[in-house]
């Protein structure tokens, strides 16, 4: 089913909505740029403009150049902006230490999150980044953008803030870096009534969920993570604006099991795009590949010589479960015992496919290190089926939700309440039967719990008793 | 640092306006700071929401997590955004003269 948006997206018109002219835009020459120097000398930042990888320095150089020529009045925060977060950031190389001081509540009303308030420690050197607030703004699923989108929100940034972005934040939101308090709420109104894009997730709340590429142009992906993104993004929008957790919660969403969100790492609740049946093969295809006819892996190894592709050595014995073998020429595929780990697929894509019955893999707790180590996310639904409206998954998150809120302790990730309360402590809250899938081995140690009614007799013994039996 | 001027007494605050002794609060605080966040007047809601703040503070040192706050007040979170627009932390506990929230906000 194509995915359809619940209401009519506002088309934007950058004509309509500019507030740059064309010469405003284009207000310095590349001869004035070689001659300019920005407001403090920056020897370290400097260095930073040399090699061939494209330079943040020179950027914002071009950017500091562009606001010095703009009027004072075509803009609502310090020209200098882009100067002085250079200058402190000399500083800051000088001393190897960060300048921004400690935290910063700021935000706009209605929503506990979406802007992280930061203040420079040396305000009197660099004034014009004394209030220097990072807003998030909720990307597009996949981060697809025509220029009217991109142009407008640049003019107003230029128009709100100090016109330096971070394209994009980790967890997938666009950033804009650096306004003042003054400017939090013209902003948020200028981005809903003129952009119709709303803010991300900050603090204990649904993060900004996003998504890998998806059917948009990958061949593999085993169901919508675009519609499933937004569908979710939009249904949750209370928990994303209006912290309401324990600590933060992140979705991603993956097509496949290469992972192209890194879902498995960045998100307490990772979906994972897989299938049931069998995997699809073209065995003229294969043929080609054997051949020599199509290059493998889509020419992803072309800069090196690799030799004559060897179907043999880079995918039969590559198989982690060696399912695969090739039969007078045909390529078979034990699909009972394929772990769908893709390494074939990847290798000749134009010969295998994902098979047709496709659902998601849904996994808990991945974090970072802070507090108690590190996780990946644990196999917890090993097969779901995803159709919108995706009834069945909000079924499950809010099961998830409810659980971790009533027992989550303040600033405990999902993956460490499941660590100590234990996973089955977990699959019971969540309605899910434990399964051999949901581990990479039984356990080692004997230290087994048992449910009281599941033990012949109960905990309620006489010593008594006992004692009839077994002398002291 | 700044001060705010509440009743013609200097009161140290930081750039996000949070008072810096959570000792020096008095009601009056409390009223200065309503306007800011977009608060018209403070109803008896309201300040069960700061006397709850302030008594579970003054107990454990520390600002009660949303879900005990709603539980405790008995409030949705809903409504603590009506009386409070900006949040149970920026709102609330600002008014309430509480520490600045911290962490990964």
């Amino acid at each position: 089913m194509a995915f359809e948006p619940k209401r009519e997206e506002k088309a934007l018109k950058y004509e309509e909505l500019r507030i740059y002219t064309d010469e405003e835009l284009k207000n310095y020459s590349e001869e004035e740029l070689k001659n300019f120097k920005i407001k403090h000398e920056t020897p370290a930042l400097d260095e930073l403009e040399k090699g061939p990888w494209p330079s943040f320095v020179a950027d914002a150089k071009r950017e500091a150049l562009h606001r010095k020529k703009l009027d004072a009045d075509r803009m609502m925060t310090d020209k200098d902006a882009v100067d002085d977060l250079l200058g402190q950031l000399q500083l800051s190389f000088d001393h190897g230490e960060t300048h921004w001081k400690h935290g910063g509540i700021v935000g706009v009303f209605g929503y506990g999150g979406g802007i992280i308030g930061r203040y420079s420690d040396v305000p009197e050197k660099f004034p014009a980044v004394a209030h220097f607030h990072t807003i998030r703004v909720n990307q597009p699923a996949s981060k697809f953008y025509n220029t009217d989108y991109l142009r407008s929100l640049c003019d107003l940034w230029e128009y709100r803030g100090s016109g330096l972005m971070n394209l994009h934040g980790s967890t997938g939101d666009i950033i804009l870096l650096g306004t003042t308090t003054e400017q939090l709420e013209p902003i948020f109104k200028d981005l809903t009534h003129v952009m119709d894009t709303d803010l991300g997730g900050s603090g204990s709340n649904l993060r900004t969920p996003s998504c890998c590429i998806g059917k948009a142009r990958c061949e593999w992906s085993c169901y919508d993570t675009q519609a499933m993104c937004y569908e979710l993004t939009q249904y949750y929008q209370d928990e994303l604006h209006r912290p309401a957790f324990p600590y933060k919660f992140k979705f991603k969403f993956d097509g496949c099991p290469n992972g192209c969100v890194a879902s498995i790492a960045r998100s307490d609740m990772s979906f994972i795009g897989t299938w049931k049946d069998e995997i699809r093969i073209d065995q003229e295809a294969v043929k080609a590949y054997m051949a020599g006819d199509i290059v493998p892996n889509g020419g992803a190894h072309k800069g090196r010589d690799w030799g004559k592709f060897d179907i043999r050595k880079e995918v039969i014995n590559l198989c982690p479960t060696k399912c695969m073998s090739l039969e007078d020429g045909t390529l078979k595929i034990d699909n009972e015992n394929c772990t769908r780990c893709m390494h074939c697929i990847n290798v000749m894509p134009r010969a295998l496919k994902p098979g047709l019955d496709t659902g998601v893999s849904i996994l808990f707790g991945a974090k970072a290190p802070i507090l108690e180590g590190a996780q990946m996310a644990t196999l917890t639904i090993p097969f779901m089926k995803v159709e919108p409206p995706y009834d069945n998954l909000k079924e499950l998150i809010e099961k998830v939700w409810e659980f971790w809120m009533e027992e989550g302790k303040n600033r405990e990730r999902l993956g460490e309440l499941i660590q100590r309360f234990g996973l089955p402590k977990f699959l019971e809250a969540i309605g899910v039967p434990p399964a051999p899938q949901m581990v990479r081995a039984p356990r080692s140690n004997p230290y087994i719990f048992w449910k009281e009614e599941d033990v012949p007799g109960g905990w309620d013994r006489k010593i008594e008793d006992y004692r009839k039996i077994h002398k002291r | 640092m700044p001060t705010i001027n509440v009743n013609g007494a200097d009161i140290e605050v930081d750039e996000d306006g949070f008072i810096v002794d959570p000792d020096s609060w008095n009601e009056d605080v409390a009223k200065y700071f309503a306007a800011q966040e977009g608060i018209k007047e403070l109803n008896d809601d309201h300040w069960k929401m700061i006397n709850y703040l302030r008594d579970y503070y003054k107990q454990f040192q520390i600002a009660p997590m949303i879900r005990k706050l709603c539980k405790e007040t008995g409030m949705s979170l809903k409504y603590v955004y009506e009386l409070f627009p900006s949040g149970p932390a920026k709102g609330a506990c600002k008014l309430a003269g509480l520490p600045k929230p911290t962490g990964c906000v």
